[in-house]
């Protein structure tokens, strides 16, 4: 019997061992590290979140009360910090630009960002947010490495300050070879980093709150398996003791 | 026990008890494979059962659709736990049915006298493929939205009605919100009823000719005094207790891929379904599920454009013939033995290389066709070997089942 379990599990990782082989991005993304475990991270990146992305990108489907709980904020510090464009804590992150006047503005309408860290992954909002670089042939004065041509100004150039790109022209194609820094902003280049880094760890959040609580739940669902495994099993060979 | 008498004279309730339960002899030998029946009527009654939960809180609109789904994972208790209960089920119920298939393969099943019972699994399949189709526009994500547009527009391959055809089933020129409530009909109301109809058509049949086993050999032919099967054992209480065993074990994998991985690497959740849709926005790939692939493979396999009629046309001939050749099988299949245990090295060797080349199939149709080079040859050409090989294990098998050398099966079940 025990060598059944085996093949059984075998089979299914089997079957599911291609998973493995299926993350692989194209682009070349720096990665970050993610941990919802630290509130203190979480709750940075929320207040980066709603300061300098909510005021043109809404998070629809996420309400202030839940963050405010999930994340360990008393609703005073919420309603005074945190709650810029809603009256109670029970609304859900909207914005108040109109996308007809947003589509006048930046020529899109700026996506809504509850789900961007499970559509385009958190290494992709690490590497989008520190890829801004200065270029006068765009209407916003800025471009990103990653997103060529992007509609979205560099909304941190004050953390950040101005960087200028470098391409290597080559056989008629260019290729990214380097920023360098032409004006330094508030923070550090690790300071920055930190920060994108705890804006990212929020979007992960914010993209799953369930994500909080499904792996807490998870190990306590695992024990009790483990043991409904046990009792079945122990059953099924009390029955079957006089078959041969 | 009045109550029961009362409830026999007007219904045979024991009687049906004891005929498919109680007195239900099946082969005492069954084995691993054995399980993925039972494990495939638990998610159906899984997928059912949480999905009458979605359906409380999901709304079949295109405006409002992606938002509710959102609405179910994040302000609807326990919400969250139910989607993904039903969203991982999808591709469980799948791997399930697809052990429950090899198993016949395997031991052969679904030769005489039990060919019914296989004709029905294969309508259930093909009805289950349906049904997660249909299911997987629900959401509204931009893959939903773009899966659905390519399926539907296959139909457009055909000549003549064509075209009018696929704009009958999308009730518009595009995938719009009247697919959307068609598609939500289809998926909750028809192919539910359909699938729970063909389960006991597939079940009763079963019970009529009774159960195949590990070694191929019928347990009808050693029966004692009282006409019971030497080798059979009581379906309850033996089976019942052996089967919530397997239960156990499968529902503690299903469980730990929905608490802590469920999108599983994108293979049963994708990123781009994140994405609400948008008819603007094509995703660079667009891939069905993984149950689906190996026949997406197929369609995509073939691209010979002189082919009379175009190949789109032939893609979806070839695509559709792949799934017809599964109800042939208990013909196709002439040897002399059922099981593999007693089968010679060319069953063997066929049915390994096909294994191998419908996980290959499998996995090729979630890539990007011609781009990508793997080992020797770009992809395309390797799902073209696969699209060769696939067939030849259904066309060629009257024949390497009929010249390979087999083993003389036991008289009882070992």
């Amino acid at each position: 019997m025990m060598s059944m379990i085996k093949k059984l599990l075998l089979i299914v990782s089997l079957l599911v061992s291609p998973a493995l082989l299926a993350s692989g991005g194209g682009e070349n993304l720096d990665s970050v590290y993610i941990n919802l475990a630290d509130k203190g991270s979480l709750r940075r990146g929320a207040h980066t979140f709603v300061n300098y992305c909510l005021s043109c990108h809404a998070a629809s489907y996420m309400r202030y009360e839940r963050m405010a709980a999930d994340l360990e904020i008393d609703t005073p510090t919420l309603v005074e910090n945190l709650m810029f464009a809603a009256d109670k804590p029970g609304e859900l992150m909207t914005i108040n630009m109109a996308s007809e006047d947003a589509k006048a503005w930046f020529g899109v309408v700026p996506p809504d960002l509850s789900l961007t860290a499970r559509s385009r992954g958190p290494d992709w909002i690490y590497t989008y947010l520190r890829s801004f670089y200065r270029d006068e042939s765009t209407p916003t004065g800025w471009n990103n490495t990653l997103f060529p041509s992007v509609a979205m100004p560099h909304v941190l150039y004050e953390w950040q300050g101005m960087r200028e790109a470098h391409f290597d022209e080559s056989h008629g194609v260019s290729e990214f070879s380097g920023f360098e820094q032409i004006v330094s902003g508030e923070m550090s280049e690790v300071a920055y980093d930190e920060a994108i880094s705890d804006l990212t760890n929020f979007m992960v959040y914010l993209a799953e709150p369930a994500k909080l609580v499904r792996y807490r739940i998870g190990f306590w669902v695992m024990g009790f398996m483990l043991v409904f495994i046990a009792l079945t099993y122990a059953l099924k060979k009390e029955y079957w003791r006089d078959i041969h | 026990m009045s109550l029961l008498n009362w409830i026999d004279d007007r219904f045979p309730l024991t009687k049906v008890w004891q005929e498919h339960m109680a007195q239900y002899y099946a082969p005492k030998n069954f084995n691993i494979w054995y399980y993925f029946g039972s494990l495939s009527l638990l998610m159906l009654v899984l997928q059912i059962v949480t999905g009458i939960v979605l359906t409380m809180h999901y709304k079949p609109d295109a405006d409002l659709a992606f938002a509710s789904v959102e609405y179910i994972m994040r302000d609807v208790p326990a919400g969250w736990f139910v989607r993904y209960l039903h969203g991982v089920g999808a591709s469980m119920f799948f791997l399930t049915v697809y052990l429950h298939m090899f198993r016949a393969l395997l031991y052969g099943s679904h030769r005489h006298p039990r060919e019914l019972i296989w004709l029905l699994g294969m309508v259930i399949y093909v009805a289950l493929m349906a049904e997660a189709f249909f299911g997987y526009l629900l959401p509204w994500g931009n893959m939903s939205y773009w899966g659905a547009q390519v399926i539907i527009s296959l139909f457009g391959a055909i000549p003549g009605i064509g075209e009018p055809l696929a704009e009958w089933i999308r009730g518009d020129f595009v995938i719009s919100d009247a697919t959307l409530n068609r598609f939500f009909a289809f998926h909750v109301i028809l192919l539910p009823l359909l699938l729970a109809l063909l389960v006991y058509l597939h079940i009763v049949a079963l019970h009529k000719v009774g159960s195949n086993n590990p070694d191929g050999i019928e347990i009808k032919k050693n029966k004692d005094k009282d006409g019971i099967p030497v080798d059979g054992i009581p379906f309850h209480p033996y089976y019942t207790v052996k089967d919530t065993f397997g239960v156990a074990v499968f529902m503690a994998v299903f469980l730990a891929i929905v608490f802590f991985v469920p999108e599983l690497g994108g293979w049963f959740l994708e990123k781009d379904n994140f994405a609400p849709a948008d008819i603007l926005q094509t995703p660079p790939d667009i891939v069905p599920l993984w149950y689906l692939t190996p026949y997406y493979s197929i369609l995509r396999a073939v691209t010979f454009e002189w082919l009379p009629g175009g190949a789109k046309l032939w893609g979806v001939i070839a695509m559709g013939a792949a799934i017809v050749m599964f109800f042939f099988l208990p013909w196709l299949d002439r040897a002399k033995v059922r099981s593999i245990r007693y089968r010679g090295w060319l069953y063997k060797t066929f049915l390994m290389l096909f294994v191998v080349t419908f996980l290959m199939l499998g996995y090729l149709g979630t890539k990007n066709p011609g781009h990508v080079d793997i080992f020797w040859f770009k992809n395309l050409i390797w799902a073209q070997i696969g699209l060769v090989i696939y067939f030849a294990f259904f066309l060629l098998m009257p024949i390497y089942t009929r010249l390979d050398r087999t083993k003389p099966e036991p008289d009882r079940v070992r």
